[in-house]
């Protein structure tokens, strides 16, 4: 499953009488933003909340950190020589103080209910915390800086691999679109339902035959090790890296986004203002640009526009698969530490950007189709 | 009915489709006599069990049709037990309280590799005094190898590969290797033929007896190999078979339906009704799907169930994106004359909803719904090689994981991997072939282009 399957369409609206003065209008703009914005945000407020109470369990995450703390704390005391020879009632209570003192460093000492409200508000004023477990590799405990470290090879991965599989469908798909019912339009018809297996899994058929049997590139990681020293050495390995996860992910999406594309480009194609622009004896290039191109751009703007924010969440499998240390490992490994703070970390600064996209891409459409406009009626 | 038929009539145009469909029928009949012919329990047990019922089977090897691509065919698993052709036992008597008990186990050996190892699974019965076991190796050729000697006690395993007095006595080769090698030649090379292993038991009282059952491990084994626990891939990769499809389709079928009935109760009822419906699409837009159910996963109890794991997928689904395209087309249904006829001779909301407005949207609904399927039966087997997969039952997505976690990758077991990972592509491949024709056959629009 496409971890982003999000289709958003934009609310497109009839075209509201030309009469209306432009203050009214933009009165309305206003009128209609705030409400949008609005709504976006107690989305992401209740978004956010949701993911905290699962992410805590309802606090049954508490109970786990509880008893972990207890055994810790059991065990270093019990370890403690000038501790074991103390009596029983004395060892217990200083067992106990132990334990309170760890509780509220992680602030378990407070009711769930009280402290979720607290981890909505500093999750949303991106006040992220500290990582109750894990560590950055440069030794830090901020999430922010956990985030950050592993934020660069995640944008690698997934820009390079996203961008490639967007704008190479995009253009191959315009270029079936011209010549369609060829061969090669009917082969990537045909191939079209490779797509529904996710790219985890052409990763280990791609492990498998390049890594294991033929030795060509490495199994996984993103550099050598020991990394090389020089520059163009490193960044060469990480290129070499680079190659199976890539691939796994264009072979994964390329034939069913062209195929998307393709017969979207020609459902356009068919309609009568194209044929009468042929008619007129425009050329080919032409009538793609303005006929084309042109209303179908909010569609293409709103599909890169939620491709660049599926980058933010990584590929959690396929960076399991390929030892990618990406944020969505670090997502997963989190979940396998009962990190909730970077767990909630990560949903937070995703919900924001969600949001923010969703409503600047209302915008977008406005500017760039002039059928879209903000206006009455219509049940919204 | 007639529906069906024209449906089916249509699909026949579509050989890509005839392909799918005829490999979902097969999918569904193994699925069906997995079922029967390996009950639930029963394969839970096979699968958790250990020792005790895969003893027999050799560790982490290929399945035995991998030898028709070898030049070098590899032994399979012979087990010869008491009654087996080519075993026989003579008691004789030697004093008072002792008796001779002689055991012949005599087999072919034409294979060119040679065994994984060798064991004696020895049972006696006896009062006080253990029997005693002394074992030897006849070859082909003529030649007697002493290996070891036993006390029995009511249940003592011999493995011949574990003997270093034996290693020693063959020059430090495995006895594996070395039992089977021609001692003249300098690269280990089988000698082909009939061997036989004698055990020569003593008891000593009048009760007591000796039994014991011989166990060559192959290099092959079964239809799809072993794993590292010696247990049968057979019993994982059968029984992935209805698990995958159930959970695929009942995913698919969970979301689609419960996403159309919500949309068109929004774009029935509309204002309020609609409006929320449509926050809290946006409020399911912004959750984090596949992190969640890693989550219900790791934290909830019984979140691994694969029955559980199927509730939350479909209750994150319910309000997804598919939402929207179905308000589209319902938004326009509702505009059609009949539903205002309907209304006007007094159908209740509900008897409009679902007998007006829901039937038109099944052309779409079902292309739509076998297109879905793959995504899940996927998203199974992802959540298995997360680690998450279903504790007890095995799946074709935990045998992978099995596999890449014990380094299948690494040592060249392929079948491990492949064998699971080719029945995913063929259901995924099938399902999704099935539903491409099915749209083209429900939204004719697309047929032209």
């Amino acid at each position: 499953m496409s971890e982003n399957a999000l289709a958003v369409q934009p609310d497109v609206e009839q075209p509201a009488q030309k009469s209306a003065s432009t203050s009214n209008m933009l009165l309305k703009l206003l009128r209609y933003s705030g409400l949008k914005l609005g709504a976006l945000l107690i989305a992401v407020v209740i978004g956010i909340y949701l993911t905290i109470l699962i992410a805590n369990m309802g606090g049954y995450v508490d109970r786990i950190l509880k008893g972990q703390i207890r055994e810790q704390v059991s065990i270093s005391v019990g370890m403690d020589p000038e501790i074991r020879q103390l009596p029983a009632e004395q060892r217990n209570q200083i067992i106990e103080e132990y334990i309170s003192v760890e509780e509220e460093r992680l602030g378990l000492n407070q009711p769930f209910l009280i402290r979720s409200f607290r981890f909505l508000y500093r999750a949303l004023t991106l006040n992220l915390g500290r990582a109750q477990f894990m560590s950055s590799d440069s030794g830090s405990r901020l999430v922010s800086n956990i985030i950050l470290e592993r934020l660069p090879p995640t944008l690698l991965y997934m820009a390079t691999a996203n961008l490639l599989l967007f704008f190479v469908s995009l253009f191959f798909a315009l270029y079936l679109s011209r010549n369609y019912g060829s061969l090669l339009d009917k082969l990537v018809i045909a191939l079209s339902p490779i797509s529904a297996a996710p790219a985890w899994f052409y990763g280990i058929f791609l492990i498998l035959l390049f890594a294991a049997v033929l030795g060509w590139l490495p199994f996984g990681g993103m550099v050598a090790a020991p990394p090389p020293q020089d520059l163009v050495g490193r960044a060469l390995s990480i290129g070499r890296h680079l190659i199976l996860p890539v691939t796994a992910w264009l072979v994964s999406g390329f034939f069913g986004s062209v195929y998307g594309w393709r017969t979207f480009f020609l459902i356009f194609s068919m309609e009568d203002y194209v044929e009468l622009a042929r008619a007129k004896g425009l050329s080919d290039r032409e009538v793609e640009r303005r006929y084309i191109l042109r209303p179908t751009l909010p569609n293409i703007i709103t599909n890169f526009a939620l491709m660049l924010i599926t980058l933010w969440q990584g590929a959690i499998i396929a960076e399991t698969i390929f030892n990618w240390p990406g944020l969505g490992r670090l997502l997963f490994q989190a979940i396998g530490h009962f990190d909730t703070a970077v767990i909630v970390g990560s949903a937070v600064i995703y919900a924001y950007l969600l949001a923010f996209t969703v409503f600047f891409l209302d915008f977008i459409y406005a500017i760039v189709d002039p059928r879209v406009r903000v206006g009455s009626g219509g049940a919204h | 009915m007639k529906w069906f038929t024209q449906t089916l009539k249509d699909i026949r145009q579509y050989p890509s489709a005839v392909i799918g469909l005829a490999i979902i029928l097969v999918m569904v009949g193994m699925a069906i006599y997995t079922i029967i012919a390996i009950p639930y329990s029963e394969a839970i047990r096979l699968w958790r069990g250990g020792e005790d019922i895969w003893g027999d089977n050799p560790r982490t090897v290929p399945p035995a049709w991998t030898n028709l691509f070898r030049e070098q065919t590899q032994p399979e698993t012979l087990v010869l037990r008491m009654g087996d052709e080519g075993v026989t036992k003579s008691t004789s008597v030697i004093s008072e309280n002792m008796d001779d008990v002689t055991i012949e186990y005599t087999f072919d050996y034409d294979y060119d590799g040679f065994p994984q190892s060798l064991s004696v699974f020895f049972t006696a019965q006896y009062e006080e005094r253990l029997p005693h076991a002394s074992m030897s190796w006849v070859t082909p050729d003529g030649r007697t190898i002493r290996l070891g000697e036993i006390s029995v006690g009511s249940a003592e395993t011999y493995r011949i590969d574990q003997d270093d007095r034996l290693v020693r006595r063959l020059d430090g080769v495995e006895p594996r290797i070395g039992l089977f090698a021609d001692p003249d030649l300098e690269t280990p090379t089988v000698v082909k033929g009939t061997y036989t292993l004698r055990v020569e038991g003593v008891v000593f009282e009048e009760e007591s007896d000796l039994d014991a059952r011989f166990v060559l491990y192959g290099q092959v084994h079964g239809l799809a190999g072993t794993d590292h626990r010696r247990r049968d891939l057979t019993v994982a990769l059968l029984w992935g078979t209805p698990i995958a499809l159930s959970f695929g389709l009942l995913a698919a079928l969970g979301t689609t339906v419960t996403t159309m009935i919500i949309a068109a109760i929004g774009v029935w009822f509309g204002g309020v009704v609609d409006g929320l419906i449509q926050r809290i699409t946006e409020i399911n837009m912004v959750l984090p799907f596949l992190p969640i159910l890693i989550m219900v996963g790791t934290f909830f109890e019984n979140g691994r169930s694969i029955w559980v794991i199927l509730g939350w997928v479909i209750a994150l689904s319910i309000f997804g994106a598919g939402i929207k395209g179905y308000r589209a087309i319902f938004l326009q249904v509702k505009e059609s004359p009949y539903i205002e006829a309907a209304q006007a001779y007094g159908a209740s909301n509900w008897r409009l909803i679902i007998s007006y407005l829901v039937p038109r949207i099944i052309p779409v609904l079902i292309p739509g719904l076998v297109s879905a399927i793959p995504a899940y039966v996927f998203l199974e087997a992802s959540l298995a090689v997360l680690g998450i997969g279903d504790p007890i039952l095995p799946t074709w997505g935990k045998l992978i994981d099995d596999a890449r976690s014990n380094g299948a990758l690494h040592n060249g077991q392929y079948y491990w991997v492949l064998q699971p990972a080719v029945l995913l592509m063929v259901v995924g491949l099938a399902f999704a072939l099935l539903g491409f024709a099915l749209d083209r056959i429900f939204n004719p629009r697309l047929r032209e282009v």
